[in-house]
Protein backbone atom coordinates (compact mmCIF):
# COMPACT_ATOMS: atom_id res chain seq x y z
CA UNK A 1 0.00 0.00 0.00
CA UNK A 2 2.55 2.73 0.54
CA UNK A 3 3.95 3.36 -2.70
CA UNK A 4 5.94 6.57 -3.58
CA UNK A 5 5.80 8.39 -6.30
CA UNK A 6 9.31 9.13 -7.84
CA UNK A 7 8.57 10.44 -11.19
CA UNK A 8 5.53 10.38 -13.31
CA UNK A 9 6.41 7.17 -15.24
CA UNK A 10 7.95 5.27 -12.03
CA UNK A 11 6.62 4.37 -8.58
CA UNK A 12 9.01 2.89 -5.46
CA UNK A 13 6.81 -0.31 -4.11
CA UNK A 14 8.56 -0.85 -0.51
CA UNK A 15 8.85 -4.89 -1.11
CA UNK A 16 11.89 -5.66 1.17
CA UNK A 17 15.45 -5.66 -0.03
CA UNK A 18 13.92 -4.63 -3.41
CA UNK A 19 14.42 -4.24 -6.34
CA UNK A 20 11.34 -2.02 -5.68
CA UNK A 21 11.23 1.13 -8.78
CA UNK A 22 8.59 -0.14 -11.67
CA UNK A 23 7.19 1.58 -14.11
CA UNK A 24 3.95 3.02 -14.72
CA UNK A 25 2.60 2.12 -18.23
CA UNK A 26 -0.06 3.12 -20.07
CA UNK A 27 1.09 0.84 -22.82
CA UNK A 28 -2.02 -0.87 -22.72
CA UNK A 29 -5.28 -1.69 -24.95
CA UNK A 30 -8.44 -0.71 -22.93
CA UNK A 31 -5.92 -0.05 -20.20
CA UNK A 32 -5.01 3.48 -18.01
CA UNK A 33 -2.04 4.14 -15.87
CA UNK A 34 -1.07 0.84 -14.31
CA UNK A 35 1.85 -0.45 -12.37
CA UNK A 36 4.12 -2.86 -15.27
CA UNK A 37 4.92 -5.69 -13.40
CA UNK A 38 5.99 -7.33 -16.73
CA UNK A 39 4.90 -6.97 -20.54
CA UNK A 40 4.53 -10.13 -22.32
CA UNK A 41 2.89 -12.06 -20.91
CA UNK A 42 1.48 -8.80 -19.20
CA UNK A 43 1.16 -8.72 -14.82
CA UNK A 44 -0.14 -5.14 -14.22
CA UNK A 45 -0.98 -4.18 -10.98
CA UNK A 46 -3.66 -1.24 -9.88
CA UNK A 47 -2.44 1.76 -7.88
CA UNK A 48 -3.35 2.04 -4.01
CA UNK A 49 -5.04 4.63 -4.63
CA UNK A 50 -7.08 3.89 -7.31
CA UNK A 51 -8.70 1.53 -4.47
CA UNK A 52 -9.05 5.06 -2.37
CA UNK A 53 -11.71 6.49 -4.84
CA UNK A 54 -14.28 3.66 -5.42
CA UNK A 55 -14.94 0.48 -3.63
CA UNK A 56 -15.95 -0.61 -7.49
CA UNK A 57 -12.06 -1.07 -9.37
CA UNK A 58 -12.22 0.69 -12.62
CA UNK A 59 -12.22 -1.73 -15.81
CA UNK A 60 -9.46 0.30 -17.06
CA UNK A 61 -6.93 0.01 -14.17
CA UNK A 62 -8.30 -3.11 -12.83
CA UNK A 63 -5.10 -5.47 -12.31
CA UNK A 64 -3.95 -8.10 -15.59
CA UNK A 65 -2.39 -11.40 -14.96
CA UNK A 66 -1.33 -13.81 -17.67
CA UNK A 67 0.30 -17.25 -17.48
CA UNK A 68 1.25 -17.75 -21.38
CA UNK A 69 1.84 -15.16 -24.00
CA UNK A 70 -0.79 -17.09 -26.57
CA UNK A 71 -3.45 -14.38 -25.84
CA UNK A 72 -5.44 -14.00 -29.49
CA UNK A 73 -5.98 -10.13 -29.57
CA UNK A 74 -9.16 -10.62 -31.75
CA UNK A 75 -12.27 -11.45 -30.73
CA UNK A 76 -15.07 -11.79 -33.16
CA UNK A 77 -17.88 -11.87 -31.07
CA UNK A 78 -20.56 -13.40 -33.88
CA UNK A 79 -17.99 -16.50 -34.50
CA UNK A 80 -17.22 -17.19 -30.62
CA UNK A 81 -18.47 -19.99 -28.65
CA UNK A 82 -18.36 -21.36 -25.64
CA UNK A 83 -18.50 -25.25 -25.76
CA UNK A 84 -19.57 -27.72 -22.68
CA UNK A 85 -19.09 -31.27 -23.04
CA UNK A 86 -17.25 -34.37 -21.62
CA UNK A 87 -19.52 -36.28 -18.83
CA UNK A 88 -22.59 -34.72 -20.24
CA UNK A 89 -25.77 -36.12 -22.23
CA UNK A 90 -24.81 -34.20 -25.25
CA UNK A 91 -21.67 -31.56 -26.28
CA UNK A 92 -23.18 -28.43 -26.64
CA UNK A 93 -21.93 -25.37 -28.03
CA UNK A 94 -23.90 -21.65 -27.20
CA UNK A 95 -22.80 -18.38 -28.99
CA UNK A 96 -23.07 -15.17 -27.20
CA UNK A 97 -26.26 -14.28 -28.02
CA UNK A 98 -27.66 -17.92 -26.93
CA UNK A 99 -25.95 -16.79 -23.41
CA UNK A 100 -27.58 -13.64 -23.09
CA UNK A 101 -30.93 -14.31 -23.83
CA UNK A 102 -30.45 -16.56 -20.54
CA UNK A 103 -31.25 -15.09 -17.08
CA UNK A 104 -29.12 -12.54 -16.27
CA UNK A 105 -27.17 -12.41 -12.75
CA UNK A 106 -25.46 -9.73 -11.19
CA UNK A 107 -23.24 -9.89 -7.85
CA UNK A 108 -20.03 -7.34 -6.74
CA UNK A 109 -16.95 -9.74 -6.03
CA UNK A 110 -13.19 -9.52 -5.38
CA UNK A 111 -10.69 -10.54 -7.36
CA UNK A 112 -7.59 -11.22 -6.20
CA UNK A 113 -4.53 -12.98 -7.56
CA UNK A 114 -3.33 -16.12 -5.27
CA UNK A 115 -0.04 -14.21 -5.28
CA UNK A 116 -0.87 -10.63 -4.39
CA UNK A 117 1.13 -8.64 -2.11
CA UNK A 118 3.76 -12.02 -2.64
CA UNK A 119 6.88 -9.16 -2.58
CA UNK A 120 6.62 -8.78 1.19
CA UNK A 121 7.23 -12.45 2.22
CA UNK A 122 10.07 -12.67 4.06
CA UNK A 123 12.18 -14.85 3.05
CA UNK A 124 11.81 -13.68 -0.62
CA UNK A 125 10.24 -16.19 -2.82
CA UNK A 126 10.30 -16.30 -6.64
CA UNK A 127 7.16 -15.25 -8.57
CA UNK A 128 5.49 -12.46 -9.43
CA UNK A 129 7.02 -9.74 -7.41
CA UNK A 130 3.73 -7.75 -6.22
CA UNK A 131 2.51 -5.10 -3.72
CA UNK A 132 -1.10 -5.19 -2.72
CA UNK A 133 -2.66 -4.57 -5.60
CA UNK A 134 -3.46 -7.86 -7.36
CA UNK A 135 -7.01 -7.67 -6.69
CA UNK A 136 -9.67 -5.78 -7.91
CA UNK A 137 -13.65 -5.38 -6.96
CA UNK A 138 -16.11 -5.13 -9.57
CA UNK A 139 -19.82 -5.30 -10.51
CA UNK A 140 -20.24 -8.82 -12.70
CA UNK A 141 -22.93 -9.08 -14.91
CA UNK A 142 -23.13 -12.99 -16.83
CA UNK A 143 -25.54 -16.24 -16.37
CA UNK A 144 -25.15 -18.46 -13.63
CA UNK A 145 -22.91 -21.61 -14.56
CA UNK A 146 -25.54 -24.27 -13.16
CA UNK A 147 -28.10 -23.42 -16.41
CA UNK A 148 -25.64 -23.62 -18.77
CA UNK A 149 -24.02 -27.17 -17.35
CA UNK A 150 -28.12 -28.31 -17.37
CA UNK A 151 -28.20 -27.30 -20.88
CA UNK A 152 -25.72 -30.00 -22.09
CA UNK A 153 -27.29 -32.17 -19.11
CA UNK A 154 -24.69 -33.28 -17.09
CA UNK A 155 -24.36 -37.07 -16.27
CA UNK A 156 -24.66 -39.38 -12.83
CA UNK A 157 -20.97 -39.79 -11.45
CA UNK A 158 -19.64 -36.25 -12.70
CA UNK A 159 -16.57 -34.98 -9.86
CA UNK A 160 -15.54 -32.15 -11.33
CA UNK A 161 -15.85 -28.98 -13.94
CA UNK A 162 -12.76 -28.06 -16.12
CA UNK A 163 -12.25 -24.59 -17.75
CA UNK A 164 -10.57 -23.39 -20.32
CA UNK A 165 -9.48 -20.19 -21.95
CA UNK A 166 -8.81 -18.86 -25.54
CA UNK A 167 -5.38 -18.24 -24.63
CA UNK A 168 -2.02 -20.39 -24.75
CA UNK A 169 1.34 -21.33 -24.48
CA UNK A 170 3.98 -20.60 -26.85
CA UNK A 171 5.57 -23.54 -26.70
CA UNK A 172 3.00 -26.66 -28.02
CA UNK A 173 4.32 -29.26 -25.28
CA UNK A 174 3.98 -26.49 -22.40
CA UNK A 175 0.71 -27.06 -20.39
CA UNK A 176 -2.74 -25.55 -21.03
CA UNK A 177 -3.89 -23.34 -18.53
CA UNK A 178 -6.73 -25.65 -17.12
CA UNK A 179 -8.68 -25.07 -13.74
CA UNK A 180 -11.42 -27.05 -12.23
CA UNK A 181 -13.89 -26.80 -9.59
CA UNK A 182 -16.01 -30.04 -7.61
CA UNK A 183 -19.47 -30.74 -9.50
CA UNK A 184 -21.36 -29.46 -5.94
CA UNK A 185 -19.17 -26.07 -6.11
CA UNK A 186 -19.91 -25.25 -9.98
CA UNK A 187 -23.31 -25.79 -9.32
CA UNK A 188 -24.02 -23.57 -6.32
CA UNK A 189 -25.59 -21.01 -8.34
CA UNK A 190 -23.27 -18.01 -7.81
CA UNK A 191 -20.65 -19.22 -9.82
CA UNK A 192 -21.15 -17.60 -12.89
CA UNK A 193 -19.94 -16.67 -16.53
CA UNK A 194 -19.85 -13.00 -16.98
CA UNK A 195 -19.73 -11.47 -20.06
CA UNK A 196 -19.70 -7.76 -18.55
CA UNK A 197 -18.02 -6.06 -15.25
CA UNK A 198 -18.98 -2.46 -13.90
CA UNK A 199 -21.39 -2.13 -16.60
CA UNK A 200 -19.57 -2.83 -19.78
CA UNK A 201 -18.12 -5.66 -21.80
CA UNK A 202 -14.97 -6.91 -20.17
CA UNK A 203 -11.24 -5.44 -21.30
CA UNK A 204 -9.82 -8.19 -23.49
CA UNK A 205 -6.75 -8.51 -20.68
CA UNK A 206 -9.92 -8.84 -18.18
CA UNK A 207 -11.14 -11.94 -19.93
CA UNK A 208 -13.22 -10.44 -22.88
CA UNK A 209 -15.63 -11.81 -24.05
CA UNK A 210 -16.47 -14.65 -21.37
CA UNK A 211 -14.84 -15.17 -17.66
CA UNK A 212 -15.66 -17.39 -14.93
CA UNK A 213 -16.59 -15.64 -11.57
CA UNK A 214 -16.21 -18.31 -8.60
CA UNK A 215 -17.03 -15.62 -5.81
CA UNK A 216 -14.48 -15.85 -2.31
CA UNK A 217 -12.20 -17.51 -4.46
CA UNK A 218 -8.78 -16.78 -5.49
CA UNK A 219 -8.58 -15.54 -9.19
CA UNK A 220 -6.50 -18.70 -10.53
CA UNK A 221 -9.68 -20.47 -10.96
CA UNK A 222 -11.79 -16.96 -12.62
CA UNK A 223 -10.47 -18.52 -16.09
CA UNK A 224 -10.55 -15.72 -18.68
CA UNK A 225 -11.24 -15.78 -22.34
CA UNK A 226 -13.59 -18.79 -21.36
CA UNK A 227 -14.87 -20.81 -24.01
CA UNK A 228 -14.89 -24.75 -22.81
CA UNK A 229 -16.03 -26.09 -20.07
CA UNK A 230 -15.82 -30.52 -19.68
CA UNK A 231 -17.59 -32.05 -16.62
CA UNK A 232 -14.97 -34.55 -15.83
CA UNK A 233 -15.79 -38.30 -14.01
CA UNK A 234 -12.38 -38.32 -12.30
CA UNK A 235 -10.46 -35.54 -10.43
CA UNK A 236 -8.47 -33.53 -12.76
CA UNK A 237 -4.57 -34.36 -12.24
CA UNK A 238 -3.62 -31.65 -14.78
CA UNK A 239 -0.48 -29.21 -13.64
CA UNK A 240 -2.19 -26.80 -12.73
CA UNK A 241 -4.39 -28.44 -10.29
CA UNK A 242 -1.98 -31.14 -9.15
CA UNK A 243 1.30 -28.75 -8.71
CA UNK A 244 0.83 -25.62 -9.62
CA UNK A 245 -1.05 -23.52 -7.22
CA UNK A 246 -1.09 -25.82 -4.64
CA UNK A 247 -0.70 -24.43 -0.82
CA UNK A 248 0.39 -26.25 2.60
CA UNK A 249 -2.50 -28.24 4.18
CA UNK A 250 -1.48 -26.45 7.42
CA UNK A 251 -3.37 -23.18 9.47
CA UNK A 252 -3.06 -19.62 7.04
CA UNK A 253 -1.45 -21.85 4.85
CA UNK A 254 1.62 -21.53 6.64
CA UNK A 255 5.22 -23.22 6.58
CA UNK A 256 8.79 -22.51 7.92
CA UNK A 257 11.08 -21.80 5.24
CA UNK A 258 12.73 -24.52 4.17
CA UNK A 259 10.59 -27.00 5.39
CA UNK A 260 9.46 -29.64 3.41
CA UNK A 261 7.41 -32.76 3.41
CA UNK A 262 4.04 -31.34 3.85
CA UNK A 263 0.84 -32.10 2.57
CA UNK A 264 -0.28 -29.72 -0.05
CA UNK A 265 -3.77 -29.07 -1.21
CA UNK A 266 -5.27 -26.72 -3.89
CA UNK A 267 -5.19 -22.99 -3.45
CA UNK A 268 -9.24 -22.48 -2.81
CA UNK A 269 -11.04 -19.74 -0.59
CA UNK A 270 -9.96 -15.91 0.16
CA UNK A 271 -9.24 -14.96 3.72
CA UNK A 272 -9.99 -11.79 5.23
CA UNK A 273 -8.05 -9.00 4.26
CA UNK A 274 -8.26 -4.90 4.96
CA UNK A 275 -5.77 -1.73 3.95
CA UNK A 276 -5.45 2.03 4.38
CA UNK A 277 -5.66 3.60 1.52
CA UNK A 278 -5.94 7.32 1.92
CA UNK A 279 -2.99 7.41 4.27
CA UNK A 280 0.88 6.62 2.89
CA UNK A 281 3.59 4.86 4.52
CA UNK A 282 6.13 7.20 5.73
CA UNK A 283 3.81 10.29 5.24
CA UNK A 284 3.62 13.37 8.52
CA UNK A 285 0.70 13.52 9.76
CA UNK A 286 -0.24 16.99 11.92
CA UNK A 287 -0.23 15.72 16.18
CA UNK A 288 -3.41 16.66 18.03
CA UNK A 289 -5.66 17.46 15.04
CA UNK A 290 -8.10 15.10 14.17
CA UNK A 291 -7.59 13.10 11.01
CA UNK A 292 -10.19 10.77 8.94
CA UNK A 293 -8.36 7.58 7.62
CA UNK A 294 -9.90 5.08 5.24
CA UNK A 295 -9.79 2.47 3.76
CA UNK A 296 -11.37 -0.59 2.01
CA UNK A 297 -11.92 -4.73 3.58
CA UNK A 298 -12.70 -8.00 2.43
CA UNK A 299 -14.63 -11.21 4.17
CA UNK A 300 -12.59 -13.74 1.98
CA UNK A 301 -15.30 -15.95 0.94
CA UNK A 302 -18.08 -14.11 3.19
CA UNK A 303 -18.74 -10.63 4.35
CA UNK A 304 -17.03 -7.86 6.37
CA UNK A 305 -18.04 -8.25 10.28
CA UNK A 306 -16.01 -5.27 11.77
CA UNK A 307 -12.89 -3.18 10.58
CA UNK A 308 -10.73 -2.29 14.11
CA UNK A 309 -7.68 0.36 13.53
CA UNK A 310 -5.42 0.81 15.36
CA UNK A 311 -3.00 3.84 16.05
CA UNK A 312 -0.10 2.90 18.56
CA UNK A 313 0.94 -0.44 17.03
CA UNK A 314 -2.31 -3.01 17.43
CA UNK A 315 -2.05 -2.13 21.62
CA UNK A 316 -5.44 -0.13 21.30
CA UNK A 317 -8.38 -1.10 18.61
CA UNK A 318 -11.33 1.23 17.75
CA UNK A 319 -14.24 -0.49 15.78
CA UNK A 320 -14.54 1.64 12.42
CA UNK A 321 -17.73 2.18 10.72
CA UNK A 322 -18.68 0.33 7.49
CA UNK A 323 -19.54 1.71 4.48
CA UNK A 324 -22.42 0.69 2.39
CA UNK A 325 -22.97 -3.27 2.20
CA UNK A 326 -22.63 -4.33 -1.60
CA UNK A 327 -22.76 -8.07 -0.72
CA UNK A 328 -21.09 -10.51 1.00
CA UNK A 329 -17.87 -10.46 -1.85
CA UNK A 330 -17.29 -7.46 -2.17
CA UNK A 331 -14.94 -4.72 -1.19
CA UNK A 332 -16.52 -2.67 1.78
CA UNK A 333 -15.47 1.27 2.65
CA UNK A 334 -14.52 1.71 6.33
CA UNK A 335 -13.58 5.05 7.80
CA UNK A 336 -12.94 6.67 11.43
CA UNK A 337 -11.53 10.32 12.98
CA UNK A 338 -8.50 9.46 14.91
CA UNK A 339 -6.00 11.89 16.88
CA UNK A 340 -2.52 11.21 16.03
CA UNK A 341 0.18 11.74 19.24
CA UNK A 342 3.62 13.54 18.10
CA UNK A 343 6.13 10.38 17.57
CA UNK A 344 6.78 7.76 15.13
CA UNK A 345 3.89 5.41 15.24
CA UNK A 346 2.23 2.26 12.94
CA UNK A 347 -1.33 2.65 11.92
CA UNK A 348 -2.75 -0.79 11.26
CA UNK A 349 -6.04 -2.42 10.41
CA UNK A 350 -8.37 -5.80 11.47
CA UNK A 351 -11.15 -7.07 9.87
CA UNK A 352 -13.30 -9.64 11.07
CA UNK A 353 -15.09 -11.58 8.52
CA UNK A 354 -18.88 -12.38 9.54
CA UNK A 355 -17.50 -15.95 9.99
CA UNK A 356 -15.55 -14.53 12.43
CA UNK A 357 -12.09 -14.75 10.98
CA UNK A 358 -9.56 -12.64 11.88
CA UNK A 359 -6.86 -11.42 10.07
CA UNK A 360 -3.38 -12.83 11.84
CA UNK A 361 -1.30 -10.72 13.52
CA UNK A 362 2.18 -12.67 12.38
CA UNK A 363 2.59 -12.92 8.51
CA UNK A 364 1.94 -16.97 7.00
CA UNK A 365 4.79 -18.32 4.79
CA UNK A 366 5.02 -20.72 2.03
CA UNK A 367 7.54 -21.02 -0.99
CA UNK A 368 4.94 -19.72 -3.24
CA UNK A 369 4.00 -16.68 -1.54
CA UNK A 370 0.39 -17.16 -1.55
CA UNK A 371 -2.42 -16.14 0.55
CA UNK A 372 -0.69 -13.47 2.43
CA UNK A 373 -2.94 -11.49 5.00
CA UNK A 374 -1.32 -10.87 7.97
CA UNK A 375 -2.79 -7.28 9.31
CA UNK A 376 -0.37 -4.43 7.25
CA UNK A 377 1.05 -1.89 9.26
CA UNK A 378 1.18 1.17 7.67
CA UNK A 379 4.32 3.47 9.45
CA UNK A 380 4.06 7.38 9.76
CA UNK A 381 5.45 10.28 11.88
CA UNK A 382 3.23 12.76 14.23
CA UNK A 383 4.26 16.36 14.74
CA UNK B 1 -58.16 14.23 -22.57
CA UNK B 2 -55.31 15.00 -24.51
CA UNK B 3 -54.11 17.29 -22.35
CA UNK B 4 -53.78 14.64 -19.41
CA UNK B 5 -52.78 11.91 -21.96
CA UNK B 6 -50.15 13.42 -23.75
CA UNK B 7 -47.76 13.59 -20.70
CA UNK B 8 -48.14 10.03 -19.49
CA UNK B 9 -48.02 9.27 -23.29
CA UNK B 10 -44.26 10.96 -23.53
CA UNK B 11 -43.58 9.57 -20.28
CA UNK B 12 -44.12 6.27 -21.54
CA UNK B 13 -42.15 6.63 -24.23
CA UNK B 14 -39.40 7.91 -22.58
CA UNK B 15 -39.07 5.45 -20.07
CA UNK B 16 -39.39 2.58 -23.69
CA UNK B 17 -37.13 4.26 -24.93
CA UNK B 18 -34.63 4.33 -22.26
CA UNK B 19 -35.05 0.53 -21.15
CA UNK B 20 -34.32 -0.40 -24.86
CA UNK B 21 -30.91 1.98 -24.59
CA UNK B 22 -30.62 -0.15 -21.32
CA UNK B 23 -31.14 -3.18 -22.56
CA UNK B 24 -28.98 -2.80 -25.77
CA UNK B 25 -25.92 -1.25 -23.59
CA UNK B 26 -26.76 -4.39 -21.31
CA UNK B 27 -26.93 -7.00 -24.19
CA UNK B 28 -24.99 -5.93 -27.03
CA UNK B 29 -21.14 -7.46 -26.87
CA UNK B 30 -18.88 -5.39 -30.02
CA UNK B 31 -15.69 -7.33 -31.29
CA UNK B 32 -12.57 -6.57 -30.06
CA UNK B 33 -9.29 -5.53 -31.79
CA UNK B 34 -6.13 -4.62 -30.48
CA UNK B 35 -2.53 -4.62 -30.63
CA UNK B 36 -0.15 -6.11 -27.30
CA UNK B 37 2.74 -4.68 -26.91
CA UNK B 38 5.52 -7.03 -27.17
CA UNK B 39 8.57 -5.94 -24.59
CA UNK B 40 11.88 -6.59 -26.68
CA UNK B 41 14.43 -5.28 -24.46
CA UNK B 42 16.99 -7.88 -23.94
CA UNK B 43 18.65 -9.13 -21.19
CA UNK B 44 22.06 -6.99 -19.35
CA UNK B 45 25.32 -8.06 -20.82
CA UNK B 46 27.23 -10.70 -18.97
CA UNK B 47 28.90 -14.07 -19.09
CA UNK B 48 25.62 -16.26 -19.80
CA UNK B 49 23.62 -12.94 -21.48
CA UNK B 50 23.34 -15.22 -24.65
CA UNK B 51 21.95 -18.45 -23.59
CA UNK B 52 19.14 -16.53 -21.03
CA UNK B 53 18.13 -14.28 -23.93
CA UNK B 54 18.34 -17.25 -26.07
CA UNK B 55 15.81 -19.47 -23.85
CA UNK B 56 13.89 -17.79 -21.92
CA UNK B 57 12.57 -14.43 -24.06
CA UNK B 58 10.05 -16.36 -26.05
CA UNK B 59 7.56 -17.47 -23.56
CA UNK B 60 8.11 -13.77 -21.25
CA UNK B 61 9.48 -10.55 -21.63
CA UNK B 62 12.55 -9.70 -19.33
CA UNK B 63 10.94 -7.49 -16.86
CA UNK B 64 9.58 -10.79 -14.78
CA UNK B 65 13.24 -11.75 -14.13
CA UNK B 66 14.66 -8.18 -13.31
CA UNK B 67 11.88 -7.85 -10.68
CA UNK B 68 13.29 -11.00 -8.69
CA UNK B 69 14.52 -10.26 -5.60
CA UNK B 70 18.26 -11.54 -4.53
CA UNK B 71 17.10 -15.33 -4.74
CA UNK B 72 19.37 -17.77 -3.55
CA UNK B 73 21.66 -20.83 -5.83
CA UNK B 74 18.76 -23.15 -4.85
CA UNK B 75 15.84 -20.99 -5.78
CA UNK B 76 17.16 -19.97 -8.98
CA UNK B 77 17.90 -23.73 -9.52
CA UNK B 78 14.33 -24.65 -9.10
CA UNK B 79 12.90 -21.92 -11.32
CA UNK B 80 14.87 -22.78 -13.97
CA UNK B 81 14.15 -26.44 -13.60
CA UNK B 82 10.43 -25.44 -13.29
CA UNK B 83 11.15 -23.83 -16.75
CA UNK B 84 12.91 -26.89 -18.00
CA UNK B 85 10.66 -29.59 -17.04
CA UNK B 86 6.92 -28.28 -16.50
CA UNK B 87 7.03 -25.30 -18.91
CA UNK B 88 9.04 -27.35 -21.53
CA UNK B 89 11.46 -24.55 -22.29
CA UNK B 90 13.91 -26.31 -24.85
CA UNK B 91 17.34 -25.49 -22.16
CA UNK B 92 19.98 -27.51 -23.36
CA UNK B 93 21.05 -29.56 -20.01
CA UNK B 94 24.69 -28.80 -20.45
CA UNK B 95 23.92 -25.01 -20.49
CA UNK B 96 21.33 -25.11 -17.07
CA UNK B 97 24.34 -24.34 -14.13
CA UNK B 98 25.15 -21.44 -16.80
CA UNK B 99 21.87 -19.95 -16.98
CA UNK B 100 21.46 -20.04 -13.29
CA UNK B 101 24.94 -18.54 -12.89
CA UNK B 102 23.88 -15.30 -14.69
CA UNK B 103 20.65 -15.18 -13.32
CA UNK B 104 22.31 -15.32 -9.89
CA UNK B 105 24.50 -12.65 -10.45
CA UNK B 106 21.96 -11.07 -11.84
CA UNK B 107 19.81 -11.12 -8.61
CA UNK B 108 22.72 -9.91 -6.46
CA UNK B 109 23.73 -6.78 -8.34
Amino acid sequence: MPVTALAESMVKLPLPGGPDERAITTAFPQKGALILQRTRPPLLETPMDVFDRSIFTPNDQFYVRWHWAGIPNEIDVNSFRLTVHGHVNRTVSLSLDELLALPQMELAAVNQCSGNSRGYFQPRVSGAQWSNGAMGNARWTGVSLNPVLDRAGVKAGAVQVRFKGLDDAVLPEAPKLMKSLAIDHARDGEVMLAYAMNGEQLPLLNGFPLRLIVPGWYSTYWVKMLNDIEVLDQPDTNYWMKTAYTIPDTPHASVRPGETGFKVVPINRMVPRSFITNIMAGERLQAGAPRLVRGIAFGGDTGVARVDFSSDGGKSWQQTQLGKDEGKYSFRQWQLSFTPIAGAQALMVRCTSSSGETQPDTPNWNPSGFMRNVIEQTPVVAA
Amino acid sequence: MWRKLLPVALITVSVLASLAAYAEQKLSLKSVSVDLPFGDRMFPDGPGADLVNGNCLACHSVGMVLNQPALSEAQWRTEVEKMRTAYKAPIDPKDVDKIISYLYDLSHR
